[in-house]
């Protein structure tokens, strides 16, 4: 049979992750690009951090942002996640015709005041417009360049005992999204949609040994904690009861049919530390508005390698492995 | 929800007192499979009970020679196939043959949560034809019916319902009868019972002799179902016992069994794993024939089973577990599946691999 591209192929699991190795790695590879990062670490003048997404959400409109703020939001992330701090981005619009032009104006607003609040600048961008039917409404690609600030987090630091924490609440992008889309919104869901290169700062500038970060966007939490370890001589143990999860995000996962553990987020992040410095990448990170409801979850263990392993409420043990499938395609 | 660790650890501690040597639970229902997973019960229990899948995931039953012409008619032009979910990834006889896949290649099909949202859809699409997928047991059968009436009600004469629906107890009695059955209890399908009522599950112990408890879906439920199977073991007292009587009455519910009954009637029908079963699946009533997808696009099954290297007929009559398939996790993964069982979000193989075995 023909192969074919289908929706799972941008869900963010296993199959994007085939899709990248198998095709586009091997295709483009580079060590900037073949360590798999958030973003790309450059060399030039001093070292950059370079990243780029592209947004189709729908609706994009939605609880707690739209997909202006998304599109900012989401590459600044990338680059945060690096050690970076975000300094520029472009803003590519794909519209397709019949586009209310308030929609455009509202987005455009919406893209102004989040990279305000980010600290970045718009410096470059490009418009196109495509036939009614061959587009939906509206996607935006952003590329973004930052300052390395905090060179070397990435997975292959991470030691047995390692602390493993969590920013706050998951699933909220996820549901929200999916709920909006439904028709089925109840207003008090919203998306966690959030710019979070403050939170890392305050999190790698608090003196700790911090491993590495990374946003758990498509996939959720159970995908990124896979990838830490995955292939890896090490392992992770989470404990259920420790997950910050919104009781209506519990909820409408329940009615949908979805796991909170594998939804997006996208204003949370995951940091690996040293044990001994976990208070202390709490409290700085309790003290921000992005990470007031920081949370440890677990730790790193050598005893199921290249495992996730749940401790559930229960009482019982599973292992969570990534993504299969699109939980939900256009999510971001 | 936090669980009461107390209660739980010494119902454990009894179980194990109690174990008379290695038994052999079926869980009938998919739900209890994903469930019994996702809290990670079999990790807890005492190492001589093992839990088996029956046969009680929907798309698992359904046989691959329906699934072939359910993705024929998807491709046909003003046909929109409507159906829960899970039926998107099953594959027919050709593994990566899926209505996912015919989406992506061009058909119209639509993933609804209710079969009354696909009677909107129809009257909303006055130029298609909509045809609601209707999988699964007599838990869901209602909820099909419902839709027929509201179609009727409503003038939706481009909706049609394909009936796939089954019984369970016909099943049920077929696999016991079946050559090598070893199973020494039941953990029966709580969604089920609350249909067609505690009752329906006597014959277990009446005719059988084999221990049966209905239970709930909350890992305390199965815990205590469990608990209750192996006493009953131990006893060698066989009975039906309700674990979850806050939802199962002894008689079920009267208005569902009567919509069914106005909309349905028993029919030979084919399932995976089991074969021919006489009486065992739902048709539509000949009063609401117009309403019959097979009927109104003259559907035709192969005569036989098309050949497969899928082996989940094995899997759901519990003589092979998913791990011990020689596809399991190789040739077969919910990403490329090969059978029903490893995409059903109650299929054993999902279960077993998406939270890959006990720890």
């Amino acid at each position: 049979m023909q192969e074919i591209i289908t929706l799972d192929y941008g869900s963010g699991g296993k199959k994007t992750a085939r899709l990248i190795e198998e095709l586009l790695v091997p295709a483009f590879s580079n060590p900037a690009l073949d360590s798999l990062g958030d973003g790309a670490v450059i060399k030039g003048d001093g070292q950059l951090a370079f990243s780029t997404d592209s947004f189709v959400v729908d609706p994009i409109f939605f609880p707690g942002g739209d997909i202006g703020k998304l599109a900012v939001c989401g590459t600044v992330n990338d680059l945060a996640m690096c050690g970076a701090e975000p300094k520029y981005l472009s803003c590519a619009l794909i519209l397709e015709e019949g586009l209310p032009m308030d929609d455009l104006r509202r987005v455009v607003e919406s893209i102004r005041m989040a990279a305000g609040k980010a600290g970045v600048q718009i410096v470059t961008g490009d418009t196109k417009v495509v036939e009614k039917g061959r587009g939906d409404k509206l996607y935006i690609n952003t590329a973004g360049i930052g300052f390395l600030k905090y060179p070397g987090l990435s997975p292959k630091n991470i030691k047995a005992g390692d602390a493993v924490i969590v920013s706050g609440t998951v699933g909220d992008h996820g549901t929200a999204v999916m709920l909006a889309r439904s028709g089925m919104m109840q207003g008090e869901l919203t998306s966690d949609c959030a710019a979070l290169n403050g939170l890392c700062k305050a999190i790698l500038e608090s003196g700790a040994k911090v491993r590495v970060l990374r946003d758990p966007t498509r996939g959720g939490v159970a995908t990124t904690l896979n990838e830490f370890v995955e292939g890896s001589a090490l392992g992770i143990v989470i404990d259920e009861d420790k997950i910050p999860v919104r009781p209506q995000v519990m909820a409408a996962c329940g009615m949908l049919g979805l796991e909170p553990l594998y939804c997006a987020n996208e204003g949370k992040l995951l940091a690996v530390v040293d044990a001994q410095d976990a208070e202390q990448v709490l409290k700085a990170m309790r003290g921000t508005e992005e990470g007031r409801d920081a949370a440890l979850i677990g730790h790193v263990s050598a005893e199921y390698p290249g495992r996730l392993v749940m401790q559930t409420a229960f009482g019982g043990k599973r292992i969570l492995q990534k993504l299969t499938g699109a939980q939900l395609p256009r999510i971001c | 929800m936090p669980w009461d660790k107390e209660k739980t650890a010494s119902l454990l501690r009894e179980m194990q007192t109690l174990v008379p040597g290695e038994i052999r639970l079926m869980e009938v229902c998919g739900t209890h499979t994903m469930s019994i997973a996702e809290a990670g019960i079999k990790s807890m229990l005492p190492k001589e009970v093992k839990l088996l899948s029956g046969p009680g995931c929907p798309v698992c039953v359904t046989p691959p020679q329906v699934i072939d012409a359910v993705l024929e008619l998807s491709t046909e032009k003003d046909v929109i196939v409507t159906s829960y979910g899970d039926m998107l990834r099953v594959p027919g006889s050709k593994a990566g043959d899926s209505l996912l896949r015919r989406k992506a290649l061009g058909a119209r099909v639509e993933t609804v949560y209710s079969p009354v949202d696909a009677v909107e859809l129809a009257l909303h699409n006055p130029d298609k034809q909509v045809v609601f997928l209707g999988v699964g047991f007599e838990t869901t059968a209602p909820g099909t019916a419902a839709a027929v009436l509201t179609a009727q009600e409503k003038g939706a004469k481009n909706f049609s319902v394909w009936s796939m629906l089954k019984l369970v107890e016909p099943a049920l009695r077929t696999l016991i009868a079946m050559d090598g059955f070893n199973v020494d209890g039941f953990l029966c399908p709580g969604h089920v019972a609350t249909i067609i009522g505690a009752d329906g599950f006597g014959f277990l112990p009446q005719e059988y002799k084999l221990p049966a408890v209905i239970a709930g879906f909350e890992p305390e439920d199965i815990l205590l179902a469990v608990y209750r199977l192996v006493k009953q073991l131990a006893e060698k007292s066989p009975r039906l016992e309700n674990e979850y009587t806050r939802a199962v009455s002894q008689e079920g519910n009267r208005l569902a069994q009567k919509i069914l009954a106005q909309c349905f009637e028993p029919r030979f029908d084919i399932w995976r794993g089991l074969g021919g079963i006489e009486a065992s699946g739902l048709g539509l009533r000949e009063e609401l024939k117009e309403f019959d997808a097979e009927r109104r696009f003259r559907i035709k099954y192969a005569s036989s089973e098309p050949p497969t290297a899928c082996r989940c007929g094995e899997v759901i009559t519990g003589r092979l577990s998913p791990e011990r398939c020689p596809m399991f996790g190789k040739a077969c993964t919910p990403e490329d599946p090969v059978g029903p069982c490893m995409v059903s979000s109650e299929g054993a193989c999902a279960a077993a691999w998406k939270y890959a075995g006990v720890l």
